[in-house]
């Protein structure tokens, strides 16, 4: 699969925080998570990607092409839902669209019009009176009848209820079907990815700590619990982290094989995706 | 065809997914030239990622259970006996494997283990 989004050696420093050397891509038909706490840095690599936050160095390449040099173009083919909307407040959703339509050369309005079917929206609604559920879908629908390739969003699902975030899972899903088309998107909501993400990858303070496949990363952790009695100075060492009670501890590892071996009745689970951004944040 | 995660296993969830589908077309629950769902659809699905069922299918494919063709989809491969029976009979020696295993580290001695399998031929016959 080819790489649509390479994002090499991106610097940014606001003085207080700073993006310091990143460095990923996005493979082709894959959803990518975008994982870390509040403040990460996530926003701030996603309005760079998008020339909303102007990089001081470092190269930004969609689909093969600097997005410098062919902004109109690259930009044409991405579909963007971003956290805080944009919309203006006192329009209907008709009229924002007309708006937004203009602005893209592949506009199509019978897929928007199938989405805001699919959605049960009505687009005479004042956009002032949307529930964020309806916002949220509403924002899909624009990002989404262009025939977007590759589908942005910044938190879709902070916010949400259950339900909707579940609906939202389920309008990706149906997005990637159809070949050739990738999704990114940011959350500090792990469980919405566990459905649905392919590859993750986790940022914190600014630097990317983690850049993997969904599975071969809950293959190769583990979640140990057992009794303190097996803990050593030695032991301890197999772990990114450990959290120790009364009871007994519970901890993540990457050396599984090594646990098993020299830590005898310990229990190892799979662990979620959860456990494992936590390891890596808290560790150092 | 039906296809269940482990979580629990320590097996990795590609082989987990590879060794059902293998055993799907061992026993003929997959016929020839039957389609298998695209590695998007599958991996929707079972909620794994697609680079998962990707590994799974280029798997299948160079073992020679399956043919991808470009733009059409996976199909199971025409019945190669040979490579069906060498599958089948493989699979008996991992279980034997394991039963042979166990008799060991419980000191059952060969003749004792073949009587068994003896006796259980015999139960099987009068069924």
């Amino acid at each position: 699969m080819n790489n649509i989004l390479e994002v090499n050696a991106l610097k940014k420093d606001f003085g207080t925080f700073r993006i310091d050397n990143v460095n990923f891509s996005l493979q082709e038909g894959c959803i990518t998570g975008f994982i870390g706490i509040n403040g990460a840095g996530k926003t701030t690599i996603i309005k760079s990607i998008l020339g909303l936050v102007i990089k001081d160095s470092g190269s930004i390449k969609l689909f093969g092409k600097e997005i410098d040099k062919n902004e109109r173009e690259l930009k044409n083919r991405i579909g963007v839902v971003l956290d805080e909307g944009y919309f203006y407040e006192n329009m209907t959703m008709s009229e924002m669209k007309s708006i937004i339509a203009t602005a893209y050369s592949k506009w199509d309005e019978s897929v928007f019009k199938s989405y805001i079917e699919s959605f049960k929206l009505k687009l005479n609604q004042k956009i002032s009176t949307l529930s964020k559920g309806m916002r949220m879908k509403y924002g899909i629908a624009l990002a989404l009848s262009h025939h977007a390739d590759l589908l942005i969003m910044d938190e879709p699902t902070s916010g949400l209820d259950p339900l909707v975030r579940s609906e939202l899972m389920d309008i990706i899903l149906d997005f990637i079907k159809e070949y050739g088309k990738s999704v990114f998107f940011s959350t500090h909501i792990t469980s919405d990815l566990d459905k649905v993400a392919d590859v993750l990858i986790l940022i914190d303070k600014g630097k990317i700590m983690l850049s993997e496949e969904k599975d071969i990363l809950l293959d190769t952790h583990g979640l140990v619990k057992g009794d303190k009695n097996v803990l050593n100075d030695h032991t301890r060492k197999l772990f990114l982290s450990l959290n120790e009670t009364e009871y007994g501890f519970e901890g993540i590892t990457k050396q599984k094989t090594s646990v098993r071996e020299q830590m005898n009745g310990v229990l190892i689970e799979r662990p979620t995706i959860e456990n494992i951004m936590l390891a890596y944040i808290g560790a150092k | 065809m039906k296809i269940i995660i482990a979580n629990v296993s320590d097996t990795p969830l590609y082989q987990q997914i590879k060794e059902q589908i293998k055993d799907a077309i061992l026993r003929n629950e997959l016929k020839q030239g039957e389609i298998l769902p695209s590695i998007r659809a599958l991996a929707n699905d079972i909620h794994v990622s697609v680079l998962t069922t990707k590994r799974v299918y280029d798997e299948l494919q160079s073992e020679g259970f399956i043919i991808t063709k470009a733009g059409k989809g996976s199909f199971v491969a025409p019945e190669n006996l040979e490579l069906l029976q060498e599958s089948k009979r493989q699979m008996v020696e991992i279980k034997l494997t394991e039963a042979w295993k166990t008799a060991f580290s419980l000191g059952i001695t060969k003749s004792e283990l073949y009587a068994m399998m003896d006796l259980i031929f015999v139960e099987e016959d009068r069924k």
